[in-house]
């Protein structure tokens, strides 16, 4: 069985938000880079254990990224994986990421593609989406659990007000959310393997982006809170019902 | 043209979200100058002609038992094909789990621009650029889309639901269905309990609160509000609360009304999954909890005392 992760590189949760040149860049001044959250710690985990059950099982993982990305790659390595692909490039159009992915995976025809459910500096929960849909296959988004028998999985998956299980025959794409594997922290013999697992730097396939970003704005802030003594819970009462309009 | 504006129903009813995005299709359809048309897949008991309220002009109603559980690919095959059909070049989907699912796969078969995460109407003064949230919330990206069709989701909650007179023709429409590759064998409803992602007004309880026996006066005051409960993800991971309601950046991203925190101490990654809140409430009996900076309204004090008064307030209110 062939597994592909879709890895990608985020800044840190606890990153400052702040833009440069003309609001046109993300300022990465001081900026930690990790691997996403939703890629590591569901789609790539849940790789793992996989493997782990089926140890024939073979995980690729992929990034699509200039060189700043292989450091993430090598992290991601440290949990797991067998080899790499970085496609090089700077584009970040979903269609384009989606597209780069896909002809990869035509390449390796794999029984399994995990992503995140989002990226959390885009946010765009797409590639995984349009990757299926390059490649013709079932899409689970927002998996919350995975079981695999043969080639049968068995999903659970977010819906509105509660959630959904189903089963679906590989080949597959799936986007992975909280509830489909724990976090995990690499070992010291996962780390010194990382460093020498194969990771290919391919260039890209010609495709055209169909979006591109003209600019960032910061959220503005509040105001300034209003604080309310806390014996005048009536006054905050008052203030949600007649200045807010929220009750 | 027309902008083609996707209904997403649940048991036989449209959603709230839907009437957003009929709003924000039909005001889309307005600054183009084209029509506003809905597309419901599978059977709906809502009085579909009474959408023209929002602004729509045709729903087509396609028909099939096929689209009783969404299966992406079914569902995108459906859309696009529909908005093929009647000639859409702007295709509207709500950013929530059925347009998560389908969007993407419609923008791809279209060979659609796609934007998601919407915050906006769009802006043609230089073209197709609609704003969007990014990084979890703290920021916003104006996108440009390039093509000819365009496929934008936005997010729930981001919209107002605007209501004048008016009644859409409905119209059956007749196109082959996928067969599906999802068998769904289960499906486990939260019953009684307000949906996380489509309440107006949400109550969030942290690690202030002590143990979980003493959710009772979270519980309390939601109800008095017709809120959905919520948490923070040390309450979730230590098992006080389901994981289903953990808000914050690994847990849902939420944009009610009114989000009120109690015991919550606002760390950032807490912060990025109710950013989007229109006002938010803090009560903490730290003064110097960050969550204070975020907030419209906060009360430094003891919550076991100052919630059981505000429900009290509250249900006064009437």
């Amino acid at each position: 069985m062939k597994i592909l992760v879709c890895i990608s590189k985020t800044p840190d949760t606890t990153s400052k938000i702040a833009f440069k040149n003309g609001n046109t860049q993300f300022e990465d001044a001081g900026v930690q880079w990790i691997i996403n959250p939703y890629d590591e710690w569901y789609a790539l985990i849940r790789a793992i254990e996989l493997k782990e059950k089926n140890p024939t099982a073979t995980i690729h993982l992929i990034s699509v990224g200039g060189a700043d990305v292989d450091p993430i790659l090598r992290k991601a390595f440290a949990l797991g994986g067998d080899e790499g692909y970085r496609v090089d490039t700077d584009n970040s159009d979903s269609y384009y990421i989606a597209s780069q992915i896909a002809a990869i995976a035509t390449q390796n025809q794999y029984d399994l593609i995990f992503t995140g459910k989002e990226t959390i500096d885009y946010n765009g929960s797409s590639i995984g989406g349009t990757l299926a849909e390059l490649l013709n296959l079932p899409f689970i988004s927002l998996a919350t659990k995975f079981e695999l028998e043969g080639q049968t999985a068995t999903v659970t998956r977010e819906i509105d007000g509660g959630e959904e299980v189903a089963t679906v025959q590989l080949p597959l794409v799936v986007s992975c959310a909280k509830g489909v594997a724990e976090q995990r922290i690499p070992n010291m013999r996962g780390i010194m393997a990382a460093r020498t697992k194969p990771l290919k730097v391919v260039a890209p396939v010609a495709v055209e982006a169909l979006t591109s970003v003209v600019n960032y704005e910061l959220r503005p802030t509040k105001t300034g809170v209003k604080m309310v003594a806390a014996d005048n819970v009536a006054e905050l009462v008052r203030l949600l019902h007649e200045e807010a309009k929220v009750i | 043209m027309s902008v083609l504006i996707f209904l997403d129903q649940a048991d036989g009813q449209i959603k709230k979200s839907a009437y957003e995005l009929l709003s924000y299709g039909s005001s889309i359809a307005k600054q183009k100058g084209i029509a506003a048309e809905a597309v419901v897949l599978g059977n709906v008991s809502t009085d579909l002609a009474a959408l023209g309220k929002y602004g729509v002009q045709k729903v087509y109603i396609v028909d099939g038992a096929g689209f009783q559980h969404v299966d992406a690919q079914v569902y995108a095959a459906a859309v696009s094909d529909v908005a093929t059909q009647v000639g859409a070049s702007i295709v509207v989907f709500s950013h929530n789990q059925t347009g998560k699912a389908v969007a993407p796969r419609v923008a791809a078969r279209l060979k659609a621009g796609y934007v998601s995460g919407a915050c906006a109407l769009p802006d043609f003064s230089n073209g197709f650029v609609v704003k969007k949230t990014v990084f979890s919330g703290k920021a916003f990206a104006n996108v440009q889309i390039h093509t000819p069709i365009v496929v934008i989701a936005l997010n729930p909650n981001s919209y107002q639901i605007q209501e004048a007179d008016g009644v859409a023709i409905v119209a059956p429409l007749s196109i082959a269905v996928a067969p599906a590759s999802i068998q769904v064998t289960k499906v486990n409803k939260v019953s009684g309990e307000i949906p996380l992602a489509e309440a107006d007004i949400v109550v969030s309880g942290g690690r202030g609160l002590k143990g979980p026996e003493n959710w009772g006066i979270i519980e309390d005051l939601a109800s008095s509000l017709h809120a959905a409960t919520a948490c923070s993800r040390p309450v979730a991971d230590a098992h006080w609360r389901p994981h289903h309601e953990h808000v914050g950046q690994t847990g849902f991203q939420i944009a009610p009304n009114l989000y009120i925190a109690i015991g919550i101490s606002g760390a950032i990654q807490h912060l990025a999954g109710v950013n989007r809140s229109k006002v938010i409430v803090v009560i903490n009996k730290d003064p110097e909890a960050p969550f204070f900076k975020a907030a419209d309204y906060g009360i430094v004090g003891d919550a076991f005392e100052i919630v059981p008064q505000l429900t009290a307030a509250i249900k006064k209110l009437g």
